[in-house]
């Protein structure tokens, strides 16, 4: 028995055999070839003058903007104010939109695999396709400029991404729970209260502090195109070249978020 | 009294799992289902309260035929059977409270329960039941910080609250230690005494079954191949049921009986007097 397993030939091992070997260095071979070319191509439309000043650019631009025009920030609290309504706002009208279409997506809760599933995939994609940017320079041309546009903007493209988490964690709880509180007798409505809503809670309230982190940031630039907030104040700064109002404006943009980010994380945090 | 006749499942995949089983379990009567894996076991007990549709067949409880019913009747007689399954299927973050109470959502109202505005009768229940298997004081834990035999009591608790017929038990004991599952086994034992309930235990553990079950029935693909009593499960029998293998250590011997509980009720009382004292009180 043992001198048998002594006497066994070596068997060799190896991750890959010849031919897959040989198809992955292919593949490399043809990744470096399309990435040579691509870097010829950007290469000419390039004006290499530009791009070796770059660094003296920056430098300049980053002189002008120090000091940051503090006595400027006066002027910046009902923006930010504006801001903070936006994402906070719009992430609401967001759950409230969103909770139903998880619902009728998720496969294990929809009332109609057939019917209302597609419906509701179709509005996240939808709903996610479009940045919010794009949601606020079609809303500010139907609801007119202001802080109104910026929320529905971030509503509409909020929607797809709280539905689409939720109804992922929808389709993931134990069922066994669910098929307990139906054993009992319980109506449609009751076992989705007892059965699924417990699950699926901590999933929804992380979801949505995490929505609306995002949110305010992306509600600073809706004023690029006029839908409301600080991101108005800040293309008018860039237009008009002063620039230590927009260097005090980043500031204030980044201590927003990071507060935002401190809350979403203790919110988080207390609810798992 | 419950009455099967010519239970069948096919399910959509086409696997066979009930070839039309015939069964009467009395009442009060506490009845083992054993059979080895794929059996179809789970099937049986899940076709009784339909949360599997069965393919043909009658199922009848105490007069009421269960396979017709529509919606309506069934949540209503969904409530007059209650159910212990396999990993306690509690709602983990819901409290030990809100579970047992989970056990009365066929007779409260929707937003009576959204609200958890339960009766107080039922709540007088739920604290009687919980102080029945030695939890009263957990009430407001969240059923996910419990052991797993806490945790099965409380399973225990939701389903008798329904104030059941018939106790649907699958697998009670699969995912506790054997000291636990002896305890479980012996718990749902006694409360179908007092409370005249008949029982359906799903159950792996031959020697568990022979302890606690005044019947045996041993399925084997879809079919019933023993119904009797547990002292005449011989090793030609589980042979019949499982297949070849050497039965011998696996049979409880009569006098094994003793010692086993002899060691067995020391064991219970200091980790949970409250049971003995409840039980000279004459509650539930």
């Amino acid at each position: 028995m043992m001198s048998d397993a002594l006497a066994a030939p070596k068997r060799s091992w190896q991750r890959r055999d010849r031919k897959a070997q040989l198809s992955v260095w292919f593949g490399w071979l043809i990744g470096t070839a399309i990435f040579v070319y691509c870097f010829q191509k950007i290469s000419e439309t390039t004006i290499w003058a530009f791009v070796w000043d770059a660094p003296a650019q920056a430098a300049d631009l980053g002189a002008r903007m120090v000091p940051p025009a503090w006595s400027y920030i006066h002027q910046l609290w009902r923006p930010i104010w504006d801001t903070l309504n936006i994402a906070t706002m719009g992430t609401l009208i967001s759950i409230v939109l969103a909770v139903p279409i998880a619902y009728c997506a998720a496969r294990n809760t929809t009332p109609s695999v057939t019917f209302l599933r597609p419906i509701a995939l179709f509005i996240i994609v939808a709903s996610r396709s479009i940045n919010s940017l794009i949601w606020a320079l079609m809303l500010v041309t139907i609801v007119g400029p202001g802080v109104f546009a910026g929320i529905i903007a971030i509503g509409l493209r909020s929607i797809g991404f709280v539905a689409k988490l939720l109804y992922e964690a929808i389709e993931e709880i134990d069922e066994s729970q669910v098929e307990a509180v139906r054993s009992t007798g319980a109506s449609a409505a009751q076992t989705t209260t007892y059965g699924i809503v417990p699950q699926v809670m901590p999933a929804f309230a992380g979801i949505s502090v995490f929505r609306w982190d995002i949110n305010i940031r992306e509600s600073t630039v809706l004023g690029l195109v006029g839908a409301g907030g600080i991101g108005l104040e800040l293309n008018a700064a860039i237009t008009q070249l002063y620039w230590t109002q927009v260097s005090l404006m980043l500031l204030v943009i980044i201590a927003t978020v990071i507060l935002s980010e401190w809350v979403s994380a203790k919110v988080r945090h207390a609810i798992i | 009294m419950l009455r099967i006749r010519g239970l069948t499942k096919r399910y959509r995949t086409g696997d066979l799992a009930l070839k039309g089983i015939d069964l009467d379990v009395p009442d009060g009567q506490v009845m083992a289902l054993i059979g080895p894996s794929g059996a179809g076991k789970s099937t049986v007990i899940r076709c009784i309260n339909r949360l599997v549709e069965p393919t043909a067949g009658t199922i009848e409880l105490n007069g009421t035929e269960i396979v017709a019913l529509n919606s309506g009747n069934l949540r209503r007689m969904r409530r007059r059977m209650g159910m212990i399954f396999q990993e306690y299927a509690l709602v983990e973050r819901l409290s030990v409270m809100e579970n047992v109470l989970s056990g009365r959502l066929g007779y409260v109202g929707f937003w009576q329960s959204f609200m958890r505005k339960f009766p107080q009768s039922d709540i007088d229940e739920a604290f009687r039941l919980l102080q029945r298997v030695g939890l009263d004081h957990m009430a407001d834990k969240r059923a996910d910080e419990l052991s797993g035999g806490q945790r099965q009591r409380v399973g225990i608790c939701r389903a008798l609250i329904q104030n059941p017929e018939l106790l649907l038990v699958d697998e009670p004991t699969a995912s506790l230690d054997p000291k636990t599952s002896r305890q479980i086994m012996r718990l749902i034992r006694e409360l179908c005494a007092e409370r005249k309930l008949s029982a359906i235990i799903n159950i792996h553990d031959v020697m568990l079954a022979q302890m606690f079950a005044e019947r045996i029935v041993g399925l084997k693909l879809g079919e019933i191949v023993y119904d009797g009593p547990p002292d005449k499960l011989t090793p030609a029998v589980l042979t019949q049921i499982y297949g070849e293998e050497d039965w011998a250590s696996t049979i409880r011997k009569a006098d094994d009986d003793d010692a086993e509980e002899a060691v067995a009720v020391p064991e219970i009382a200091p980790a949970a007097p409250s049971i003995e004292r409840d039980r000279l009180a004459g509650l539930t």
